[in-house]
């Protein structure tokens, strides 16, 4: 299988996510100005500042060319990720709902947090079980969850841990159909002993797996 | 050419009489206003080091390793494999004082373009910080809040890691805060590239952001009288940097120069074009036009002499072959980034402004960047002490165990983490220990090898004896490198002092940079680059003399990175090293209202470099469970740091003074007993609740974290 | 036509901006303040102002968690 991680200007973690993805099976770089998706078969909206982070985290980004592709792969039912930035844009162009606002503090915050596995049923968590715990860093100013509807949890920060006042604690969410996932904390600096922990590998993994069930036999 | 300047000007600009009379006598006529206003920024402190350049010639720059050394935007070091580590440190103290968040924003923002000004990507940013005290300074509080917040807004949205740095507390520093910013990148050899201007012929073409007022304020004297008085909004005193801007002219100059469509780079900072251009021209040994009309503006009806000079942020200088432009153009524009050819390289040797055409300024190249008078300085030992005592805060008769928790929750000892949670230390994903984690940054290489880094400066110490003060800031961090396994491959310095023009501050200087430089000598590590403050000086007196240096090393096995905290009970604990620590200087002495005075310890050159290395060696065979420096606060803190880092305590019996320091020279190991038999003396094992350090002191390790963790909380 | 947007949190979303600022004023002496929220402004030219309901609603406010408000100033050669 393929992922394609794209790439806006302002992007800092895409090479990150390219890098973790590339541990799971292939994977290219998607440039935001091409209307194309290369085929993919996951397609991964990373981390970092797109656009400066001008107007609102992710506003510009969510109308980049790239993005009409990913909107309709995503109504196909085609898998898509967002990571942190990658979550704030996907929320911004109604791929999921709610928003992100900045985080309580009104501080950037790096920290290493354990997550709780919500919903184990998904694409991005078949591969863990339900309550399971990940440690997986977060490092962001506009993080805190908010939705007025209800909405599919996937990922809880853990009792106490969690760094930006999210309602209900919500580190990641889904659609309702499960193929369009959004996260703050950021699993692709969670894929490498050397560097931290490897918990963020199951999510990619997860990925791989889903695709593979699906191909034909 | 426009009418020449009146004579009064060139004072109002900041130059001296005798310096003006230079001029005349090198042109062999007065300077017009483009060219007094491009002189008087070339020729002064900042830009010629006047007062500094011959004194730095005393450091050692030479090395195996060494593959650009000073006056290159950047120093590189060889570190195998076919790459280059390029490194450089900067100050940005004065602009920081005015505005702290866009200062130190501004400051991260130049000193990444000086790295990749050289060709290198940025991986790792290190911030070495001097405030006033917090206890008594809501102003000291606000810089620290602000400046933090700025180094985080411009590092992490920019993508490249903060991985370390240092933040003291001194009332010395309460006028003039000190923001030193230290950036390391990563090149293929090949890809290394040097500023020197050639091939006449060549195109000069501006990479980046807009150019506007920002920075011209002296210069305005010179300005005509269309923006007079009430438009000081247009003349920002203040730079405001933007990193995305920044991001998207990175990712441009590095493909650019990947894809071989540069002859040259320069970055542009101080002085802006004409700095940058002079330069170039001065290294290439030829002559640049420049048109100004051609120069993108922010501002309508810029003057040519504000072009010339502004330092907007965010904008490179490059020189291109004709033929190449084309490609140049459209790289750039995928990037987004504004590329507009704005003159030519020459055989002329000279410097020449022209607006549509017509020649405003014309000065020999010689004249901007060589003939700057250096001054020697007159260094007199003071009698007296110029420093003020800081406040009493312990008497002297609390116990050992109330002196350690005083000090370890002091500001200057405190837990950083309120800080640096404020920064993205893993982007990139090459970071292998991250703050607290060890006494270096180090980050991982492709090859399994990594680079380690940190940054290290002392004020009070170099107060008290500034030539032995400024060879530990060397010895320091050079041990921190060695905690980790690391070999130092190259150093680079920021030099933050007073007014050089005072005696007892040229003393310091003169002093500073030969303690520096024994240090180097001593420990075999060349000076790649620096730079130098100057003026840091309140009514009350000058700064403590503040010499900083980052160093970096290269580890061949990034698994084996040291790290600090004991790792297991039953581990012997050992102290190595040349380690004969004194008061003089310390921070207990200072908790006690001490000046900063007396002699600083006696150091042997060559067993401290016999520790470092035996610490190294001991590091990179995996034979140790931690290594640790033993720095201020003496072995007492040391300990307690292993203890907290490592959540188990340990029992020890002192060997030395508990709370006395001497920089570099002692370290604090773990492991089995043979590995610390055979590099240092065993003084305990590690384990049970508390730290207990025999007939000195026991506390627990929970009560040693809370205070560690709490003490900069009030004030971060 | 010169048009101002102001933006602004909603009413009932957490505004920890304007909390801060709300505490910072009588840290400086300034009784009598409650109610603070912090917002964005956003000002341009516009040929055809019936249009601004519409770009606020696509990308200068995000509806979710903003409000906004369009101020139509004078026209663009008066404004200075």
């Amino acid at each position: 299988m393929k992922f394609g991680v794209v790439r806006f200007p302002g992007s800092c973690d895409d090479v990150d996510a390219l890098q973790a993805a590339a541990r799971v099976d292939d994977a290219v770089l998607l440039w935001h100005g091409d209307r194309d998706l290369q085929g993919v078969d996951a397609v991964v909206i990373p981390g970092g500042f797109s656009y400066g982070d001008y107007l609102r985290a992710g506003a510009i980004a969510r109308f980049a060319p790239v993005m009409e592709e990913v909107t309709e792969f995503a109504h196909e039912g085609g898998l898509v990720l967002g990571i942190c930035n990658g979550f704030q844009v996907l929320c911004e162009a109604h791929l999921l709902p709610g928003a992100l606002l900045p985080n309580t503090s009104l501080r950037f915050i790096f920290r290493q947090v354990a997550l709780e596995v919500v919903d184990a049923d998904t694409p991005y968590t078949r591969a863990c079980e339900p309550g399971q715990r990940l440690s997986i860093p977060v490092k962001h100013t506009t993080g805190r969850y908010f939705s007025p509807e209800p909405v599919r949890v996937v990922l809880r920060y853990a009792p106490g841990q969690n760094p930006n006042g999210s309602q209900d604690d919500i580190a990641g969410v889904s659609n309702d159909a499960g193929n369009v996932f959004g996260l703050m904390p950021h699993p692709e600096h969670a894929v490498d002993a050397l560097t931290g922990s490897t918990d963020g590998l199951q999510i990619f993994d997860s990925i791989r797996a889903h695709v593979a069930d699906r191909l034909p036999v | 050419m426009s009418p020449t300047a009146s004579p009064s000007k060139h004072r109002a600009l900041g130059l001296t009489d005798h310096e003006y009379e230079l001029i005349l006598e090198r042109l062999d006529r007065e300077p017009n206003d483009v060219e007094l206003a491009m002189l008087s920024l070339m020729w002064s402190e900042h830009c010629a080091y006047k007062h500094s350049r011959r004194l730095l010639r005393r450091l050692p720059t030479q090395g195996p390793h060494v593959l650009l050394g000073p006056g290159e935007n950047a120093g590189a070091v060889d570190v195998g494999a076919g790459f280059a580590v390029a490194f450089k440190v900067e100050s940005h103290n004065h602009p920081s004082a005015v505005e702290p968040f866009q200062g130190a924003a501004t400051g991260v923002g130049g000193i990444l373009r000086d790295v990749f000004a050289v060709g290198a990507r940025p991986i790792a940013v290190l911030d070495s910080l001097r405030f006033g005290d917090p206890t008594r300074s809501d102003r000291s509080r606000y810089l620290l809040d602000r400046a933090v917040a700025g180094i985080g807004h411009y590092g992490n949205s920019i993508g490249v890691p903060t991985v370390g740095g240092e933040i003291y507390f001194e009332q010395s520093y309460e006028q003039n805060c000190l923001i030193n910013a230290m950036c390391l990148g990563l090149a293929p050899r090949e890809r290394l590239i040097r500023s020197a201007a050639v091939g006449p012929g060549n195109v000069l073409v501006l990479l980046g952001a807009l150019t506007g007022r920002d920075g011209i304020g002296g210069a305005s004297v010179l300005a005509s009288a269309e923006l007079g008085e009430g438009d000081e909004a247009k003349r920002p005193s203040v730079q405001i940097g933007d990193p995305f801007s920044e991001k998207k002219l990175l990712e441009c100059c590095l493909e650019l120069l990947d894809r071989g469509l540069l002859a040259s780079l320069q970055d542009l900072g101080a002085a802006g074009l004409t700095s940058s251009a002079s330069e170039m021209a001065s290294k290439g040994g030829v002559g640049i036009d420049i048109d100004v009309h051609r120069v993108p503006l922010r501002e309508p009806g810029m003057e040519p002499f504000e072009i010339m000079i502004s330092e907007s942020q965010e904008r490179m200088l490059c020189v291109v072959e004709p033929e190449r432009v084309g490609a140049l153009i459209g790289v750039c524009e995928r990037w987004e980034v504004l590329a507009e050819p704005i003159g030519s390289v020459t055989e002329s040797r000279r410097m020449r402004v022209l607006k549509r055409g017509t020649v405003v300024a014309d000065l020999p190249v010689e004249v901007l960047v060589d003939d700057c008078p250096l001054y020697d300085l007159d260094p007199i030992q003071p009698a007296i002490q110029i420093y003020q005592p800081p406040d009493r805060l312990l008497t002297g008769d609390e116990s050992p165990a109330e002196t350690l928790m005083a000090l370890l929750g002091s500001p200057n000892l405190a837990s950083r983490r309120p800080v640096f949670e404020q920064y993205d230390p893993v982007v990139g994903s090459r970071t292998v220990r991250r703050p607290e984690e060890a006494d270096a940054a180090v980050l991982a290489l492709q090859d399994g090898s990594a680079i380690a880094v940190a940054i290290d400066g002392n004020g009070r110490r170099v107060a008290c004896d500034p030539r032995t003060g400024a060879a530990e800031a060397v010895y320091e961090c050079a041990a921190n490198v060695a905690c980790v396994g690391a070999e130092p491959l190259g150093l680079t310095n920021c030099l933050n002092f007073g007014n050089p023009e005072k005696p007892h501050v040229a003393w310091q200087l003169t002093e500073a940079v030969e303690g520096l430089a024994e240090a180097c000598r001593a420990l075999g590590i060349p000076v790649v680059g620096g730079n130098v403050s100057l003026y840091n000086e309140a009514p009350t007196g000058p700064i403590f003399p503040t010499p900083v240096v980052g160093i970096v090393g290269k580890l061949p096995d990034a698994r084996r990175a040291g790290r600090l905290g004991f790792l297991h009970e039953g581990d012997a604990i050992g102290l190595v090293g040349p380690f004969e620590p004194s008061f003089v200087g310390s921070e207990l002495a200072k908790l006690r209202g001490e000046p900063p005075r007396g002699k600083l310890p006696f150091k042997d050159e060559q067993a401290v470099r016999d520790a470092h290395t035996a610490v190294r060696e001991a590091v990179r065979a995996g034979a140790l469970h931690s290594a640790h420096d033993i720095a201020e606060g003496g072995l007492a803190v040391a300990l307690a740091e292993c203890c907290v880092a490592g959540s188990v305590g340990a029992r020890v019996n002192a060997p030395v003074e508990v709370f006395g320091e001497s920089p570099g020279c002692g370290f604090v190991v773990s492991g089995p007993e043979e590995a610390v038999v055979g590099i240092g003396t065993v003084i305990g094992r590690v384990g049970g609740p508390a730290l207990e350090i025999s007939d000195v002191l026991a506390v627990a390790v929970s009560e040693l974290a809370a205070v560690h963790r709490d003490g900069l909380v009030k004030f971060a | 036509m010169r048009a101002r947007v102001l933006v602004r949190p909603k009413e009932g979303i957490l505004d920890p901006q304007g909390q801060a600022v709300e505490r910072a004023l009588p840290a400086l002496g300034f009784s009598g303040v409650a109610n603070v929220h912090v917002g964005r402004l956003i000002e341009l030219d516009v040929e055809d102002p019936s249009q601004l309901p519409e770009m606020c609603e696509r990308l200068l406010a995000n509806p979710l968690i903003e409000e906004y408000e369009i101020i139509e100033a004078i026209p663009a050669e008066a404004a200075s």
